[in-house]
């Protein structure tokens, strides 16, 4: 019998969303800039987060310039950064709980990956658990090498779709790997009043094209709205909502984590 | 000298540098904006057009002048190209024209543009005027705090001026939260980028606005000397009136000379050199060198020149740097002030700080020119009265008190 081979991140992914399509809802994945409140308590927050019924979980890799982010993550990174956050920290405190939490997708901004070479961060990355990169400044027509460096790795480097895409570029992503992150709104990162009428066209758009699940961020700020992009997507990202209960309470960060992460659960089971 | 390779490519590339790093929701303007400004571009109507408003509103073509006493000083010829005579006092304004003019040919309504000093937000603020369009201009807290007038001017030439308050409050910050406007107001919106840098088009087509410095001062030289000079020299920030200034003679045998802040020096880490002590990384859209840290965070940049004073440098710098088509040195606080002083009492003008950094070169490498019998043509870039107050602080806190 031949040796069974780890699932490479994509698959991981790929498991997540069918897992939740089964139970019949869209998969909860909530976002946790590394290193708010600090670094150490990282492993507890994830722990708490998954617990608390995360499909998978995107982790912020901190960017002093985070030209895509609202002012919730800005002030994620700029706190993140301000007490010491560095990217070998964050790749070593991954790797100790990674094994044991959802698929997880790393979102950072392409100089941080630059700097340090495309294939030793996507080595760095692969070896610390991660499934998947999520880069919103590389967008896909400059997005050849890491894809390539990515898929060697394993990882599966996710696709951004916008309000403004047009229907070349959601044919240029039809091979893409993981899942379709669907913008909800032409804008920044942030909670909104409510969800963009749009966010039914665009998710159709995607399916029309594309064979991946997809899964809508940017302005999820609550429960409700959870459950309304759950019911048209496959995945439910939120973000700055979840990041500004950890910035306003960094010392019960861990409890209002899973707090919030389980009422949005509850939401897109419902 | 070999001639240059003709960039950027179809991609926005500058060799390895340039592309477009921006958010998937920028893509379609990008692409929108390329296609209206290379129709533009060769549309006669709209030439003659920004043309009639360079000659008729901005005072263009603008001088050159011999700089008499400091030629004779320094023995040999330093000429002058008088960008501070502009309407609003600097070159940014032939960029601003072309890009409102165009935002006006696309039928957006509405403007925003970052500003570091506020000369480009006033020269933004001036053309939409000019076109009776609304600017909205993104300015760091810590810039506003330092540049209060030139808030002002914006505001009564009918500019908002919003105060960016996040990560270190300057020009990098206010660039960050304008591309983040732009991302959300997309489809009425036109940003106008104050300089080479940025995602492709904007490196391409803020040098076709600058380059009418060049091409002005090309056949200035030769009429009035009969000859090229044998070195042009100007500061270089994000690059724009280097870049105006060198691209005319991109294909001649003349040593094109970038000049950066050193700020306190190099070796002090408080500098704005990113050609010289900065690695390859992307920034505001574009890769090319940045000032930053060894995991890719962003390093706050220092120079006494407020127009200095960014972490990186246009793409095409970073291309010519890498080909060796133009030299890039550094220049520091203490040599900009030294140059400033010197031009204002040899020749009765007062030169920006940033022009001064041009200036402190060629006073620095002097007798090497005049070794070489060079001919040397100076981009000033901008008047120095914006200075002013900067400089008094200085003279207040002693070293040239005296003077």
């Amino acid at each position: 019998m031949m040796a069974r081979r780890e699932p490479t991140g994509a698959e991981r992914i790929a498991a997540a969303f069918a897992a939740a399509r089964k139970a019949g809802r869209a998969a909860l994945i909530p976002f946790v800039t590394a290193g708010v409140p600090t670094l150490e308590a990282l492993p507890d927050l994830l722990g708490a987060v998954a617990q608390a019924g995360a499909d998978l979980i995107e982790v912020g890799l901190p960017f002093s310039d985070p030209l895509a982010d609202g002012p919730v993550l800005q002030r994620a990174a700029t706190w993140a950064l301000e007490r010491g956050t560095r990217v070998d920290a964050v790749f070593a405190a991954l790797r100790t709980v990674a094994p044991h939490l959802p698929p997880l997708v790393l979102l950072t901004y392409v100089n941080l990956v630059l700097r340090r070479g495309m294939t030793e961060f996507v080595q760095a990355a692969q070896e610390a658990g991660i499934s998947g990169l999520i880069v919103p400044d590389l967008p896909w027509a400059e997005s050849d090498s890491l894809r390539q460096v990515a898929k060697r790795g394993g990882l599966a480097l996710i696709p951004l779709v916008a309000p403004t895409s047009t229907d070349r570029h959601l044919k240029d992503i039809a091979g893409a790997k993981g899942f379709v992150y669907g913008v909800s709104v032409t804008g920044v990162t942030g909670p909104r009043q409510a969800v963009d009428p749009g966010v039914a066209h665009l998710v159709a758009r995607v399916r029309a094209e594309v064979a991946l699940p997809v899964a809508v961020g940017f302005g999820i700020a609550s429960p409700a709205q959870a459950r309304a992009v759950g019911a048209i997507a496959d995945g439910v990202i939120v973000g700055s909502a979840l990041m500004s209960r950890i910035l306003d309470h960094p010392d019960s960060a861990v409890s209002e984590a899973r707090h919030f992460v389980a009422e949005l659960r509850r939401a897109v089971e419902a | 000298m070999s001639a240059v390779k003709a960039v950027p490519d179809r991609a926005g590339r500058f060799g390895r540098f340039g592309g477009r790093y921006v958010p998937e929701t920028l893509i379609p303007a990008l692409d929108e904006l390329e296609a209206a400004w290379r129709a533009a571009h060769r549309d006669p109507a709209f030439q003659r057009r920004w043309m009639a408003i360079l000659r008729d509103y901005v005072g263009r073509p603008t001088p050159l002048t011999r700089a008499e006493r400091l030629s004779q000083e320094l023995g040999f010829p330093v000429l002058l190209k008088r960008e501070d005579l502009n309407h609003t006092g600097a070159h940014k304004i032939n960029n601003t024209i072309g890009q409102v003019l165009l935002a006006q040919r696309m039928g957006k309504r509405r403007i925003i543009a970052e500003t570091g000093a506020g000369q480009h937000g006033v020269a933004t603020a001036t053309a939409a005027a000019l076109f009776g369009l609304k600017a909205e201009v993104y300015m760091g807290a810590e810039d506003v705090r330092r540049q209060a007038l030139n808030v002002y001017r914006m505001r009564l030439l009918g500019a908002t001026v919003h105060t960016v308050t996040s990560g270190t409050q300057t020009l990098k910050d206010a660039t960050n939260e304008a591309i983040r406007d732009w991302v959300a107001n997309v489809r009425d919106t036109f940003y106008v980028i104050g300089s080479v840098v940025g995602p492709h088009p904007y490196p391409m087509m803020v040098r076709a606005f600058q380059s009418v410095i060049g091409r002005e001062a090309r056949s200035q030289v030769l009429r009035a000397i009969g000859r090229l000079p044998t070195h042009v020299v100007a500061a270089v920030g994000g690059g724009s009136n280097g870049m105006g200034i060198f691209y005319p003679f991109r294909n001649d045998p003349v040593a094109l000379i970038g000049v950066e802040a050193a700020g306190e020096g190099l070796e002090s880490g408080r500098h704005a050199a990113s050609i010289a002590r900065g690695q390859v990384g992307v920034l505001h859209g574009a890769m090319s060198y940045l000032l930053q840290d060894d995991d890719g965070q962003i390093h706050p940049a220092h120079s006494i020149s407020a127009g200095l004073d960014y972490p990186g440098v246009g793409p095409e710098h970073a291309y010519y740097h890498e080909t060796g088509r133009a030299e890039y040195h550094a220049v520091t606080d203490d040599e900009a002030l030294e140059a400033f002083y010197r031009l204002t009492r040899t020749e009765g003008i007062l030169p920006a700080l940033e022009s001064a950094h041009a200036l402190a070169w060629v006073l620095r490498q002097a007798p090497d020119l005049r070794e070489r019998q060079a001919v040397v043509l100076v981009n000033l870039s901008g008047r120095g009265d914006k200075d002013v107050e900067a400089v008094l602080a200085r003279e207040a806190q002693g070293g040239e008190a005296d003077r």
